[in-house]
């Protein structure tokens, strides 16, 4: 009974919108009368096109690199934070996951303005006299997008894996000194091993919103950085081509679907490798 | 021998720790210290000092309407994501239901699903629906996504009370309804207040939602894209940027001051 105001909110606003869009994917608009009538073409424009599979898959290789790349960034903060602070856990939390409570949008616009041309890292070493001529290959890549998200999305691995590091029961790792395994040896034997179910979450939970993030790419991915949330925004915004919006949409969902299973199978498999 | 690696182990990872946290901050404090310089370019040398770009936001009526409209789109959705939060962590935590960890996975789905797809789905059910574009179809979006965030805050905030202080208002002839605001929602305010402030925190700073679903109104952060493409313009919105840096400071500090408030404390007062 009391899951019911949420069940109908999920109903109305999450699930019947999502068989729309998928409904939509499927139609086309016939030329001088407007009807609309079911058809594969979006779709097949979507897969005669190589550029729309180039996004694709790039916005997927970028992701991945910033989850990975967020993570392996995140995960020694979160370690010092749930072993080494004592007392003032919290305050270091805080401290730490502040930034990410500021807009969005001028946090990574904020990327543009350190990587630009004109920017604080260019004027900052020709005011200081190391260059000359100002470096170009700060601002417009791959990098920048990855850099700028792996900052964008941090919150969103140190949480995870401090919580799942302070969670571990401190006399498994006592009895593995006592057992005479040096401190690495404890990290990768037992630390490590038990924070993986949520450094795998973490994983996930940067790289299923950044595959269509649409911010980052636009400010500071150049020409040619271009994700599948810019195509989707084209379609329909200047395009004004809704249906072949909804198939770039479902095209990824499903990819993005595809991707994590794999992931986890993989991950599943090593498991069971490794037992 | 160990003992001696361990702690050189430990001031290794204070100092990324360190390091780690200067990343972090620093692209966000030069908003605030780029808005106090005097030229339009966000470069060294600094010009000196000015308060001319603060002055500059304060008088841009496009601005106010747009931090007001945030305003009236933040607050019914916080307001309703966290009393949908509520009846759904009620649920969570006072009964066993059937298929729990299928029910917990529809109610994340909103966050695993990119927002853009979301932002998509959501304008073209509104526009099959015949629902006009407006800041109210941006706030069904916002309280779509607001409500797992206020369930995750306010079911671990009830998973910690005792079940037995609401039976035993029971057993002393409370009917459920007067156990709920006199038990329970006590308990569990400290997480309320939380949901509050984290849902509004949310729905004032979403963008891509809001670009889709918005009509002729701009709400703040939509307000903010259209800026960032005039050079000109730009000092006035790091001053903006800086003012809500501010503000979201202190509400996440007065947000977690509440989240951490010891459960005993409430415990005792309660009884």
């Amino acid at each position: 009974m009391l899951l019911s105001p949420v069940l109908v909110l999920m109903i109305l606003a999450l699930v019947s919108p999502l068989l729309l869009l998928v409904g939509q994917s499927f139609t086309v608009e016939t030329g001088e009368s407007h009807e609309t009538i079911l058809s594969l073409a979006n779709y097949q424009t979507f897969f005669a096109k190589p550029q729309y599979l180039t996004v694709l898959s790039r916005s997927l290789i970028i992701s991945t690199l910033v989850a990975f790349a967020t993570v392996l960034l995140a995960y020694p903060a979160a370690y010092f934070i749930a072993f080494h602070v004592g007392q003032n856990k919290v305050k270091w939390l805080i401290l730490i996951t502040l930034p990410f409570w500021t807009s969005y949008l001028l946090r990574v616009f904020s990327w543009k303005l350190i990587l630009g041309y004109n920017g604080v890292i260019n004027s900052g070493l020709k005011w200081v006299g190391v260059i000359e001529q100002p470096l170009e290959f700060l601002l417009y890549n791959n990098s920048a997008v990855v850099l700028t998200l792996a900052h964008a999305w941090a919150a969103f691995a140190i949480l995870p894996i401090f919580v799942s590091l302070q969670k571990i029961d401190k006399s498994l790792i006592e009895a593995a000194h006592d057992l005479g395994e040096n401190s690495l040896a404890t990290f990768l034997r037992v630390t490590l091993p038990l924070s993986m179910p949520d450094v795998v979450a973490a994983l996930l939970l940067v790289f299923i919103p950044t595959v269509g993030d649409y911010v980052t790419p636009k400010l500071v991915g150049g020409p040619n950085g271009m994700m599948i949330g810019s195509l989707v925004q084209v379609a329909f915004g200047r395009l004004d081509n809704w249906p072949l919006g909804a198939a770039i949409s479902v095209v990824s969902m499903v990819t993005v679907t595809f991707v994590v299973c794999l992931f986890l199978l993989g991950l599943d498999r090593i498991k069971k490798l490794a037992v | 021998m160990t003992e001696r690696k361990t702690q050189t182990g430990a001031r290794w990872l204070k100092w990324y720790t360190i390091i780690y946290l200067c990343f972090i901050y620093l692209p966000v404090l030069f908003l605030p210290l780029f808005s106090f310089n005097d030229g339009i370019y966000v470069a060294f040398p600094m010009n000196g000092l000015t308060l001319h770009w603060w002055q500059e936001m304060i008088n841009q009526p496009g601005m106010i309407h747009a931090l007001w409209n945030s305003f009236r789109v933040a607050v019914p959705v916080s307001i309703f994501s966290t009393i949908l939060g509520m009846c759904a962590a009620k649920a969570f935590t006072g009964y066993r239901l059937i298929g729990e960890k299928v029910l917990t996975g529809v109610f994340i789905l909103p966050l695993v699903i990119p927002f853009i797809i979301l932002g998509i789905a959501l304008l073209i059910a509104f526009n099959s629906y015949g629902i006009e574009l407006s800041l109210l179809s941006v706030g069904i979006g916002h309280v779509l996504i607001c409500v797992p965030f206020s369930l995750f805050v306010l079911k671990s905030r009830l998973e910690g009370a005792d079940p037995s202080i609401e039976e035993a208002a029971l057993d002393l002839g409370e009917t459920p309804w007067m156990t709920f605001w006199r038990v329970t929602f006590p308990l569990a305010l400290p997480g309320v207040i939380a949901s509050l402030l984290l849902t509004f925190t949310i729905s004032f700073d979403e963008f891509l939602l809001a670009l889709f679903l918005t009509g002729n109104e701009s709400t703040l952060p939509i307000y903010i894209w259209s800026q960032l493409r005039f050079p000109a313009k730009l000092p006035a919105v790091l001053a903006l940027g800086s003012a809500i840096l501010i503000a979201t400071f202190s509400i996440v500090i007065i947000a977690e001051y509440f989240r951490r408030q010891d459960t005993n404390l409430i415990n005792e007062r309660v009884n």
